[in-house]
């Protein structure tokens, strides 16, 4: 039965409810959603995107009539097999998928927490339900580092260029340039390179060395170390060459991308005066690592922690319960750590609020629980590492100059950042903000907080979370009826 | 399951999943015509026709297209039937879409 906006506050009845509320259709969110299914608890899994899948699992729309959707990713199989567990908990109504839902807020109600989501392609639609739990899967965005250029036509985001390349089966260019740092670099090269476009280089700003320095935590991560020789064999394969240590400083070209000046950076990541070369190519993918969508989460106050790669991901206890009671979170909302991670917290978080649900018994499950627990922390552990070794050297601010945009919403230069800093006296992100409307444009800081919070030097706010009060843009009228239900 | 590798397709994306899309159909950008597939986000139909800017920013009249290629960037915005301020890579581009360059916020052409 689908929950309409109009069913869910036309009329005066309260809203639908759910035993559990699973926000995000990701590995991470599906996982969770058939696990507590099967575990016989109603379920409602809402989700922005039309289909399920998530960033990882985005499949073509249906009407591109792809035969092989598994060519454009690995692991097919395991989601093919979670899909099919929906649809069949859907046919007997004990999941109902909201797709085409964003939740832009929750809030306590009562024993219950109440979701309002904003529907259709416009985000004219709304619905509101009540859930008696909350598991929270959002997800990660792309985080970007700003250097000239970095807003000329033909620079895409990495995971942009993958997202679109999955989705719609097209390419940004011929010659794609991929630069930054992090391992989804190199999954992004080869997707590229197999759909056809010509990749010559993949610019990696950190290097691969800090795996090597941690052989225990690498050995207990099999499957990474797997992935990492499948990857590299298929670099090789498609001719694509890995320079390490090295970052695009400046995008050549006047109304779109010519080509790009890669230097050499030093330990901190600085560019090494003398070393830049040139580079033709017609695109640049470009990404550092991804950053947790937490807003609804810390809309509801719960705790963050910093991890390695210096950005805010949700504080979790073993069985993935966020610091607020009745409210969970899995995959990368706990910290950016792939899909097999994704795919095992999403289970283990709905085993136990299944337990709790029962009422603290333990079941059938314990087993299955401990060993989850026990890969878990494996994952994690191999994230951190990851995380680590590509977290932005201090240096990279040297590659913004004094008029490189920053912020790319509101134009806002870093020599505006640095003005506000060193001559305004502007001591936190939140009074460069103010100061020079860096992150109040229409994306509020999802592209730029990171680089702006790093150019303003803030140290104490590293790895502190944006606070959003809505996860979206969201219609005055659909804002309005949302309070209007609420004194109603 | 035996896998044949067509080494004779071209590698195109479309190659790559095997695509068999349902007829295509045309949309207009700034007035000429653009084939797109069904199912494709108005961005996707630009980036196949080698359109990689819609749009001109407010501050500076810089061009810019789709970054972030998943909603969050707002940097895809775009004119569509009129409509200013949509995000391209996340609408479906529809028979008949027209589709402009949206100069600033898009709202000036409104005005009278
Ligand atoms: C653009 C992009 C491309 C990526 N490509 C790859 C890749 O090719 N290979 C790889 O190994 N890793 C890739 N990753 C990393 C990958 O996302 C993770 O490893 C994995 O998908 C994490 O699973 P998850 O379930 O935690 O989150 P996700 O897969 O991100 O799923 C989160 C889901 O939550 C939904 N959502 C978010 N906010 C809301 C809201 N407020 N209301 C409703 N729904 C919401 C989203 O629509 C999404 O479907 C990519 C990441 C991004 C951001
Ligand atoms: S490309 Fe970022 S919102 Fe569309």
């Amino acid at each position: 039965m689908p929950v309409s906006s109009t069913e869910a506050h036309d009329s005066a009845d309260a809203p639908p409810f759910t035993e559990l509320a699973v926000v995000g259709a990701g590995p991470a969110g599906l996982a969770a959603a058939v696990t507590a299914a099967d575990g016989g608890l109603q379920v409602i899994l809402l989700d922005a995107a039309d289909a399920p899948g998530g960033q990882y699992y985005r499949a073509p729309a249906p009407g591109l009539g792809a035969t092989r959707p598994e060519a454009l990713h690995h692991g097919w199989a395991r989601f093919a097999g979670l899909r099919d567990r929906l649809d069949r908990h859907r046919g007997v109504g004990r999941i109902r998928h909201l797709a085409g839902h964003q939740v832009w807020a929750v809030e306590r109600t009562g024993a219950d927490w109440t979701l309002h989501a904003v529907t259709g392609p416009d985000g004219g639609g709304s619905a509101a339900l009540r859930a008696r739990r909350l598991l929270i899967a959002t997800g990660s965005h792309e985080r970007q580092l700003p250097f000239p250029g970095w807003t000329l036509p033909g620079v895409v985001g990495a995971a942009g260029a993958q997202a679109m390349l999955k989705s719609g089966l097209v390419l940004p260019g011929r010659r794609i340039v991929v630069a930054g740092s992090g391992p989804l670099l190199q999954a992004v090269a080869v997707s590229l390179a197999r759909a056809g476009a010509q990749v010559p280089v993949l610019v990696e700003a950190g290097g691969y060395g800090a795996y090597g320095r941690a052989p225990l935590v690498l050995a207990a991560d099999p499957g990474r170390l797997r992935e990492a020789a499948r990857h590299g064999a298929a670099l090789v394969r498609n001719r694509v060459r890995v320079l390490t240590h090295h970052a695009v400083t400046a995008v050549h070209g006047t109304d779109r991308v010519e080509g790009v000046t890669v230097s050499r950076l030093d330990r901190e990541w600085r560019p090494l005066p003398g070393t830049g070369r040139r580079i033709d190519c017609d695109t640049l993918a470009v990404g550092h690592g991804l950053v947790p969508l937490l807003d609804l989460a810390v809309g509801l106050g719960c705790a963050t922690r910093c991890g390695a790669d210096g950005v805010a991901a949700l504080v979790l206890d073993e069985d993935l319960r966020t610091t607020v009671p009745r409210v969970w979170a899995a995959g990368e909302t706990g910290g950016i750590g792939g899909v097999q991670l994704a795919l095992t917290e999403g289970e283990l978080a709905a085993l136990t609020v299944i337990d709790e649900a029962r009422g603290g018994a333990r079941g059938r499950g314990a087993r299955r629980v401990i060993a989850l627990r026990r890969a878990r922390r494996r994952m994690r552990a191999f994230a951190e590492l990851m995380g680590a070794a590509h977290r932005p050297g201090p240096g990279w601010i040297e590659w913004a100059a004094e008029d490189t945009e920053v912020c790319r919403c509101e134009e806002v230069t870093a020599g505006a950042i640095r003005t506000a800093v060193d001559e305004l006296g502007a001591g936190d992100s939140r009074t460069v903000k103010l100061l020079t409307r860096a992150g109040m444009g229409w994306c509020q800081g999802r592209v730029c907080g990171f680089a702006v919070r790093e150019l303003a030097g803030c140290a104490a706010e590293a790895g502190a979370p944006d606070r959003r009060p809505l996860a979206c843009p969201v219609p005055l009228s659909t804002l309005a009826r949302a309070v209007r239900h609420e004194d109603g | 399951m035996i896998r044949i590798r067509r080494r004779t397709a071209a590698r195109t994306p479309a190659g790559v999943a095997g695509a068999e899309p349902g007829p295509g159909f045309e949309i207009t950008f700034d007035g000429s015509p653009v084939h797109a597939l069904p199912g494709q986000s108005v961005a996707a139909v630009l980036w196949a026709a080698s359109v990689l800017s819609w749009r001109t920013t407010r501050v500076n009249g810089e061009p810019r297209g789709a970054f972030c290629g998943i909603g969050s960037c707002f940097d895809c915005l775009v004119t569509v039937n009129g409509l200013p301020g949509r995000r391209a890579c996340l609408l479906p581009a529809r028979p008949g879409d027209v589709v402009t360059t949206q100069e600033g916020d898009g709202h000036a052409g409104l005005l009278h």
